[in-house]
């Protein structure tokens, strides 16, 4: 409510809330036609997952929602993404402001080969920010919101790679919420991981969500359905269906979904 | 149906394991080949060159007279050398090869561009003898000085630093760039702050062994004319002077015997000179890596 209050009068047309509105995308490697017609709207501090088997265009998707996708030389895209109501598209918004306000959790736990403290502190240090004691409150509420302050307070000072493979992909999301973003972007961020490193990912994207809103493509069904509000089915680049996630779990209007969640294939 | 017979393969075992044998002599006589060479190489140096090792010998100038002889010159003159190679060709080198790999754009033209710079590795050093003696010592009217011959070295061992460079630079892995970029870095901070810390151990191991090979290189001084004779030290950039292999070269042709152990001792000097600029880049490259 109080989101809605500072948004003042878009409320009434409920535009205000949303924070992706993509229009009409479609997005070619080369000949390939990997995105097709793509119509979303993804709203603020919710968890929308994306679904679907491998080779579906759902990684491209999320990578186009900051300009990722862009660092491959041959793609092309057409069509709309609004972020905020402003196209990322558009020649005079910089990637660089965008990605600013859009963190992003990759599929591997990437952590710099630095020590835990400069891993958090990058994102602050690049946007100009040099005091040592405002870097210190960042890092430690960074690293207390992605739930890993306890494990490291002591050692921060460490290589960041002498971390469990769990612990480094908190580090990479507390890393992500160093920058203060509006959306978090996750890849799959569970698929490397073991099962309790998951639950405590998954634990953490709920805590998350009051904050901020996510993104999460994800291979795993059930993973999708414990912590999603939303989810959308991608299949051959299309979106097959977009619904709140109890609904595409239980009585999905398409029967490729049903036929997807209830494990005919992928 | 097995197709496997395990009777023959028993008995082709015998064949099969001699011969492993015999490669394993072959590849031990190829490397003691190498090692005794390098042993032999090194105590005929020592024990002719030692004796004129001596503190006059770095104090003296070149002399008519073997033991009058000194290195004075053409040591001072290699270190100036250096002073110009080093910055030049790894400011350029390291700029290049950071072009190449991290902004410019992959289609034919830099691939063919990537592919000649390969190519200019192999070319002989006699003919950026030639180009130096051309453009520097000529066209730009350096005279044969301390800065035409640097940049005619910086250029020799440019294709080096720049191949080396690229080799480090594309090791580091493309996750932590994305990573970088994901939080709204710029190219030149991803550079900055994330390539290069983790490229620079690769890329000072080749630049180390470029400037080596500018240190002990002789054919395109000879080229661009650097005199051996010279009773003073250079006073500025483009000041005359002399260097390490081509005193050594000068003295090795010389007629008299005694002059032989006069360049073995400047042999001896040359390698203790690339012995400290090793131990140098070990150096640095360690207090780099330290830091993760």
């Amino acid at each position: 409510m109080v989101q809605s209050l500072e948004n003042g009068s878009n409320t009434l047309n409920g535009a205000s809330n949303i924070v992706y509105n993509t229009k009409q995308l479609n997005l070619w490697y080369g000949n390939h036609h990997a995105l097709k017609d793509i119509n979303l709207q993804i709203k603020e501090n919710e968890v929308t997952a994306i679904i679907g088997p491998s080779g579906c265009g759902k990684s491209t998707y999320i990578k186009t929602l900051n300009c990722m996708v862009e660092l491959v030389p041959t793609v092309k895209t057409s069509g709309q993404i609004l972020y905020r109501e402003r196209n990322i598209f558009d020649n005079d918004y910089g990637v660089e402001e965008l990605r600013t306000k859009v963190g992003m959790v990759f599929q591997k736990p990437n952590p710099f080969p630095k020590s835990i403290y400069d891993n958090i502190a990058y994102g602050p240090r690049i946007h100009g920010i040099k005091n040592k004691k405002i870097l210190d409150q960042i890092v430690e509420k960074s690293l207390r919101g992605a739930a890993i302050w306890d494990e490291v307070k002591d050692r921060l000072q460490t290589n960041a790679y002498s971390l469990s493979g769990g612990q480094q992909q908190r580090i990479c999301i507390a890393r992500c919420l160093a920058i203060e973003p509006d959306v978090i972007l996750m890849d799959e961020p569970t698929s490397a991981l073991d099962p309790i490193s998951t639950l405590k990912v998954e634990e953490l994207i709920q805590e998350l969500k009051a904050d901020y809103s996510i993104i999460i493509v994800t291979h795993n069904m059930q993973q999708a359905a414990r912590i999603s509000d939303k989810t959308a089915f991608f299949l051959n680049g299309e979106v097959v269906e977009f619904d709140n996630t109890d609904v595409i779990f239980s009585t999905p209007e398409d029967k490729r979904t049903e036929d997807y969640i209830s494990g005919r294939f992928g | 149906m097995k197709y496997i017979n395990h009777e023959s393969v028993v008995k082709r075992m015998m064949s099969r394991l001699t011969i492993n044998k015999v490669f394993k002599v072959i590849f031990f006589f190829a490397t003691l080949f190498a090692l005794l060479t390098l042993a032999i190489l090194f105590y005929r140096i020592i024990t002719q060159g030692i004796g004129y090792l001596t503190p006059e010998f770095f104090q003296n100038f070149s002399s008519r007279f073997p033991a009058k002889a000194g290195i004075k010159a053409a040591l001072i003159g290699s270190i100036w050398l250096m002073f110009v190679v080093a910055p030049v060709s790894i400011i350029l080198g390291v700029g290049t090869a950071i072009y190449l790999e991290e902004y410019a754009k992959k289609n034919k033209l830099s691939d063919f561009i990537r592919m000649n710079i390969s190519n200019l590795a192999g070319v002989p050093s006699v003919v950026f003898g030639l180009l130096g003696l051309t453009i520097f010592v000529r066209a730009l009217s350096l005279g044969n000085s301390v800065l035409a011959a640097g940049f005619t070295m910086s250029l020799l061992i440019l294709p080096v630093i720049i191949v080396a460079s690229q080799e480090a630079i594309r090791a580091v892995p493309n996750d932590v760039r994305e990573a970088s970029y994901g939080m709204g870095a710029t190219k030149w901070q991803t550079v900055v702050k994330i390539v290069l810390p983790s490229a620079i151990p690769g890329i000072l191991t080749g630049a180390i062994l470029a400037l080596s090979r500018a240190v002990g290189e002789t054919a395109p001084l000879i080229v661009i004319g650097i005199p051996v004779i010279i009773q003073f030290l250079p006073t500025g950039l483009l000041s005359q002077f002399t260097a390490l292999p081509m005193q050594i070269y000068d003295w090795a042709k010389r007629p008299q015997q005694d002059f032989q152990f006069v360049a073995a001792a400047g042999i001896l000097v040359l390698m203790i000179f690339l012995l400290i600029m090793n131990s140098i880049a070990i150096f640095i490259r360690n207090k780099f890596s330290k830091r993760y």
